[in-house]
């Protein structure tokens, strides 16, 4: 029997010939991800047992996001611990504040990211570097620590879920459309402990920008991973982005590789998506509740705060004013200058909006964008649970970029095919 | 003794557990103040050492903060029981010294407020309070020990095999 791309990842990082879902294998790690909330304690962790080392100063990737610049003095502690520690160890790539990102956005777009490797990170939306055809998983401080000292860490080998994304997106339908399209048919633990596998012709046209917008959400629906295998594009972004370390190794899953179930989408026929509250499963056509009244809209994040978005976004904002408070947050601070050179802050200046810092911020409820009792935000976010975004009350509906845009201009929920 | 606090809910995530405005610490017995905050804000006033949590399923959905479980363990929870977890939380769970037991049948036979008596060797839940035994797949030896000592870097510290 065959295997899918991430069997044969897990067969090469633990040293395998083959492994079968379901083996419990130690597998050598490739890059390990840290950012301000998670690492700290497990730094503290390390020094407490006394074992404070790195396994391979140039394999941990280092970028404070969350709650950076630091919104208060717990959280200037944290980065204080994380400053101090990357430093102390001489971490190759620690991005400081001026050159930190929202850590899903800055490790691809600086050239961390390769196929074929195990990526792990203490944030659960480390999925989303799966689009590269790598393994990658979110974990906890305490597998954190132990993958920070040894560079290994044990893994029970998923089963795989077949998502075949079939037909071509319509004028106004992007990516994040699909994701809450695919999580609205499985649920919030439909794909629990398994690797999602996107393939089909849909992905084809896709950047790797909007091909991350579905990995990253892998999470919601409960997967331990999400996975695209690679193509043209994937190895056009590599060309532009790989720095020091260029070669990878390419897999693709076998003809007859197992996967549990196969779901087959039309994504000819998807519209606009919304997910209502309090669930990222809650995705329903725009027609369905649109005019729905909001109080804010956020542009940004892990998910959709990529140039890509900012352009989806700025083409439906350029020339119109905002009925409702409206925060752009550039992810990287790369991106956030590509922005002002490619004229779209200039374009979301004069819409009324206000642009932010690179970071994780209101997303999570961190700062900078919180909401109030009972308010409604519409958002480019991942999550809807309750109080993410503020006060227990309030209210996240998720979206695309186009959907936010649109619905700031009207603020309320709206269709953005009426506004191309 | 334990006493059960029920949940009749799915997906009771890592944002309610925890919320991420207090994530600004990784203190625990600060965390522990504002365990459920979100789901039952008299949940901190009424937690007694070694109680259990009962939900349904995919308990500790969301973020990958071990925040929540410290959260938990600060509050002095030593067992949660779902019908299913979510993965991260599952094994931050065991990795800081909390029982985790998937139970299908647990919601449906214990009450809020039951007295309960776990075997967590042989997978037996005894609900003192109504009278009935409820049956579980008990966790791999590893993860009883890993559990038992503490959670896992007190074990491998213990191993010595870092």
């Amino acid at each position: 029997m065959g295997m899918t791309i991430t069997e044969k990842i897990f067969a090469r990082a633990a040293g395998k010939e083959k492994v079968i879902p379901g083996e419990l294998v130690d597998a050598k790690i490739d890059i390990v991800m840290c950012h301000d909330v998670t690492t700290p304690p497990a730094i503290s962790m390390l020094e407490e047992k006394g074992i404070d080392k790195v396994f391979d100063v140039e394999k941990i990737v280092v970028t404070p996001d969350h709650f950076q610049p630091a919104k208060d003095i717990k959280s200037a502690e944290l980065h204080k611990r994380l400053d101090g520690w990357a430093r102390r160890h001489k971490i190759k790539y620690y991005y400081k504040i001026g050159r930190a990102g929202v850590c899903h956005a800055l490790l691809p777009e600086q050239g961390h990211i390769r196929p074929g490797e195990v990526i792990v990170g203490s944030d659960s939306h480390t999925c989303t570097y799966g689009a590269f055809g790598a393994f990658s998983t979110g974990i906890g401080s305490t597998d954190a620590a132990a993958a920070i000292a040894t560079g290994q860490l044990w893994f029970k080998v998923p089963a795989s879920m077949k998502f075949v994304l079939n037909g071509s997106l319509g004028a106004g339908v992007y990516s994040k459309d699909v994701v809450l399209a695919v999580i609205a048919r499985i649920g919030t633990d439909g794909a629990l402990y398994k690797a999602m596998e996107f393939v089909g012709p849909a992905l084809v046209d896709m950047s790797m920008e909007a091909r991350m917008t579905i990995t990253n959400m892998a999470i919601e629906a409960g997967a331990k991973s999400g996975i695209i295998g690679f193509d043209e594009t994937t190895k056009q972004y590599l060309d532009e982005h790989l720095k020091d370390k260029t070669d990878y190794t390419v897999y693709e899953s076998d003809a007859d590789a197992k996967y549990e179930v196969t779901e087959e989408f039309d994504c000819s026929a998807i519209e606009p998506m919304v997910a209502l509250p309090d669930l990222p499963s809650g995705g329903v056509p725009i027609g369905e509740c649109a005019g729905k009244e909001m109080d804010q809209t956020y542009i940004g994040s892990c998910t959709n705060g990529r140039i890509e978005d900012l352009r989806i976004a700025a083409k439906i904002l350029k020339g119109k004013q905002v009925a409702i408070r409206t925060l752009i947050v550039p992810a990287t601070p790369v991106i956030w200058k590509q922005a002002i050179d490619e004229g779209l802050v200039d374009i979301f200046y004069e819409a009324g909006c206000v642009i932010s810092a690179p970071t994780c911020g209101a997303c999570l409820g961190g700062f900078m964008g919180i909401l109030a009792s009972g308010e409604k935000c519409v958002s480019t976010t991942n999550r809807n649970f309750v109080g993410r975004m503020g006060h227990p009350e309030s209210e996240v509906y998720l979206v695309s970029p186009a959907t936010a845009a649109a619905s700031a201009i009207e603020g309320k929920l709206a269709d953005p095919r009426k506004l191309m | 003794m334990s006493v059960a606090h029920v949940y009749k809910k799915n997906h009771i995530n890592t944002d309610e557990i925890i919320p991420a405005r207090y994530l600004n610490t990784d203190d625990e017995m600060e965390l522990a103040s504002h365990c459920l905050e979100d789901l039952d804000k008299g949940f901190v006033k009424k937690v007694k050492e070694s109680d259990v949590i009962v939900a349904g399923d995919d308990f500790g959905c969301g973020s990958s903060r071990e925040h929540a479980v410290w959260a938990l363990r600060g509050a002095k929870v030593q067992t949660v029981i779902a019908k299913t977890f979510a993965r991260i939380f599952y094994r931050n769970a065991i990795n800081n010294g909390i029982y985790i037991i998937e139970s299908a049948d647990a919601i449906e036979k214990i009450n809020d407020g039951d007295e309960v008596e776990i075997d967590y060797k042989n997978g037996l839940i005894k609900n003192k309070t109504a009278g009935i035994d409820i049956s579980f797949n008990p966790l791999p030896d590893f993860a009883l020990e890993i559990i038992k000592d503490g959670g896992l870097l007190e074990h491998i510290t213990k191993k010595e095999s870092i």
